[in-house]
């Protein structure tokens, strides 16, 4: 009880002016997000009168005019991540388990440094790279490239959560896993597996969203005709801000929001066993 | 050396981690259905002997054969051996019927091979109420049951135990002793058990090999390793013992006439190893006349008696007494920096004691005095 009245002087929250800045980060963080998701539900076309509460945008998101190119986009956005949150996952688990329990090894240090730098490099450098570098060997741009792109960038935001939770478990359950008599693959698949399986979560939805959001590299590498919903909306907002791209926006943040949700959770429940099992 | 009768053969084994040797060379063999124990300080390569046996490392040097087979080349999952871990890693998301049988699974027994072993092994350990619990749900003493049971399931050879007693306390520890040793009989199964406890070592092996800094010091039965310690760190490792320097004035047939630094003369055993397969000892028993060492004297085996005039014993005068329940124990100066522990057994016949501060002569029980050389 005392210490927690001592602590509670120094509590951040009691710095004068805590609560405004606060607020103030806050409205400038989520308000441009409120407008959108509150006037996606507007029944003028105006983007910023309000004439009353309607649905008629999103209706016309999956029926109007340009109903046909947003699926075709959506399809493509999700098939891709799909594709690309899978094989990527799976490469960056081989290469946690490489690298976290491959003992010291010539280059490790390096290798840390390959897999991990892509996140830092400004995304535009890697999308001209990647656009020369295509063109360079001939590929044709289009569905396939983007799949590619996809792939390999999306191997460093699997690789974090997987490598950090491999780093927590002990390695006596896949000694033990051997000892019992499992090859490698059995080990992997029976013991080492199921318990990583949080962190492979975690890496895929993080790849899955990453994709699914991805512009900059995509606009460059998509090649013509085909699209994905953010290069697809970015397409639209360029003729003139219509009320349909906002309800498609607010469709886009719902999704986002649940698999972010979703991995929060799995997360959390994960936890919870381990703790009761730390604690003998 | 009998093949037939020999689980493990250690030959040469070294290892070392780079620069650091953790091994320096050990060679023995370890029994057919024994209960063989590697005691031992922390950090004298007890669990990396283990986990060369296991597989888990490689030697440096040396070869370990199993029952005549060179382990060599087999990785840790090929060799007939199963290992209870220091931490138990039960698996955690399966409960506790499905550890016990992952090896029969992997080892592709049948579903209904599997069951019935399983079902077996759970009554032997006595789980049945928890047979669908998951790992995290069970005391320190029923995960180490479990893992005793999981590892015992595909009927290994020889079953590797690395301290598995650690974490309980005290009282199931002792209750732990017990099971573990009637297991050991009634299974058949070559145990080889680890521990730096040296009361566990003495109350459940066969044989003892005493460790330390990567060498063997001596192997033998736990009364051997008790009685007839074959160095000065076996004698001061197991048990408690009173060392004083001596130097050797007289060599006769299997003992020695020694002079102690208090200036008593003294007879002793010399340290002879009796096991036929040890190694890493120094041989004591060329001991020349002027040698150097210490004379080990065991507390309990010193008794305090009044001084009498024909005797050429022990002198000294009596300090403290320590009383510890069923014993008393006394300290005896012998001069000013040499000071004996002694033990007493607290019975009625023995209540007369001499005072705090008299003159007393000490006793040495017929061999119990025994010169150990350096
Ligand atoms: N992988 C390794 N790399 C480097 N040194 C190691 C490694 N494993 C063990 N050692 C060293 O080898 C020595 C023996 O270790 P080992 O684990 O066998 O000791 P132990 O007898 O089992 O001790 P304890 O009773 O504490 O478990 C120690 O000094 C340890 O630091
Ligand atoms: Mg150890």
């Amino acid at each position: 009880m005392d210490r927690y009245a001592y602590s509670k002087r120094f509590d951040v929250k009691r710095y004068p002016g805590f609560l405004l800045i606060t607020m103030v980060c806050l409205l400038i963080l989520y308000a441009p997000l409120l407008v959108v998701m509150v006037y996606s539900f507007n029944d003028s076309l105006s983007i910023t009168k309000w004439g009353g509460f309607s649905l008629r945008w999103y209706v016309d998101v999956f029926t109007g005019l340009e109903a046909e190119k947003y699926k075709r986009a959506a399809w493509n956005s999700l098939s891709i991540a799909l594709m690309a949150a899978t094989v990527s996952t799976a490469m960056a688990t081989a290469a946690a388990i490489g690298m976290v329990r491959g003992g010291q090894f010539k280059g490790k240090s390096l290798s840390f440094g390959l897999i991990s730098i892509p996140i830092m490099v400004p995304e535009i450098v890697t999308a001209v790279a990647m656009l020369i570098f295509f063109s360079t060997i001939g590929l044709t741009l289009g569905y396939g490239s983007i799949l590619i792109a996809h792939i390999v960038f999306c191997i460093p935001f699997a690789y974090l959560p997987i490598a950090a939770r491999l780093q927590g478990i002990e390695s006596s359950y896949e000694e033990a896993a051997q000892d019992l008599y499992a090859n490698r693959w059995k080990t992997f698949r029976f013991v080492l597996m199921p318990i990583l399986f949080p962190g492979m979560l975690s890496g895929f939805l993080l790849a899955f969203i990453i994709s699914l959001d991805d512009f900059i590299i995509t606009n460059f590498i998509k090649g013509a005709g085909v699209e994905t919903l953010p290069t697809a909306i970015f397409g639209a907002v360029k003729q003139g801000i219509k009320p349909n791209i906002m309800a498609l926006s607010t469709l886009m943040l719902l999704f986002s929001v649940l698999m972010v949700s979703l991995s929060y959770i799995i997360g959390r429940t994960d936890r919870s066993v381990d703790s009761k099992s730390n604690k003998d | 050396m009998d093949e037939i009768n020999t689980a493990i053969s250690i030959r040469d084994v070294k290892k070392r981690f780079g620069d650091f040797i953790a091994i320096s060379g050990m060679s023995f063999n370890i029994r057919d259905n024994e209960f063989f124990t590697l005691l031992g300080p922390s950090g004298c390569g007890k669990t990396t002997l283990l986990r060369m046996i296991a597989g888990f490392e490689n030697t440096s040097a040396g070869e370990i054969h199993l029952y005549g087979q060179p382990l060599e080349n087999l990785t840790p999952n090929e060799r007939p051996v199963n290992t209870v871990f220091q931490s138990y890693a039960l698996f955690p998301h399966m409960n506790v019927a499905k550890n016990i049988g992952f090896g029969l699974h992997m080892l592709g027994w049948s579903k209904a091979e599997i069951q019935e072993r399983v079902e077996q092994m759970i009554k032997t350990v006595e789980l049945h109420e928890f047979a669908h619990r998951k790992p995290a749900q069970l005391s320190g003493g029923q995960q180490q049951r479990v893992a005793l049971a999981r590892a015992m399931a595909p009927k290994p050879k020889v079953l590797l135990l690395d301290e598995p007693l650690s974490a309980l306390d005290l009282k199931l520890r002792q209750q732990m002793r017990a099971e573990l040793k009637a297991l050991q009989k009634t299974t058949g199964i070559t145990f080889i058990f680890v521990t730096h406890d040296q009361e566990e070592a003495l109350t459940m092996s066969d044989r003892i090999a005493v460790m330390s800094a990567g060498e063997v010091q001596q192997i033998g039965t736990p009364t051997e390793v008790y009685e007839q310690p074959a160095n000065r760190f076996v004698a001061e490792f197991i048990g408690k013992t009173n060392l004083i320097e001596a130097t050797v004035t007289e060599v006769q047939n299997d003992s020695v006439v020694c002079k102690l630094v208090t200036g008593q003369t003294i007879n002793a055993v010399t340290a002879q190893n009796h096991s036929e397969d040890s190694s890493g000892v120094s041989p004591s028993a060329n001991i020349i006349a002027g040698a150097q060492g210490h004379i080990s004297l065991r507390p309990e085996q010193l008794s305090i008696t009044e001084v009498s005039s024909s005797s050429s014993g022990l002198q000294g005068t009596l300090g403290e007494a320590m009383y510890l329940g069923t014993d008393t124990q006394f300290d005896v100066n012998l001069s000013d920096n040499v000071c004996l522990t002694v033990r007493r057994q607290n019975s009625v016949e023995n209540s007369n004691l001499p005072e705090f501060g008299e003159v007393v002569e000490l006793s040495v029980a017929q061999g119990a005095a025994r010169f150990l050389a350096g």
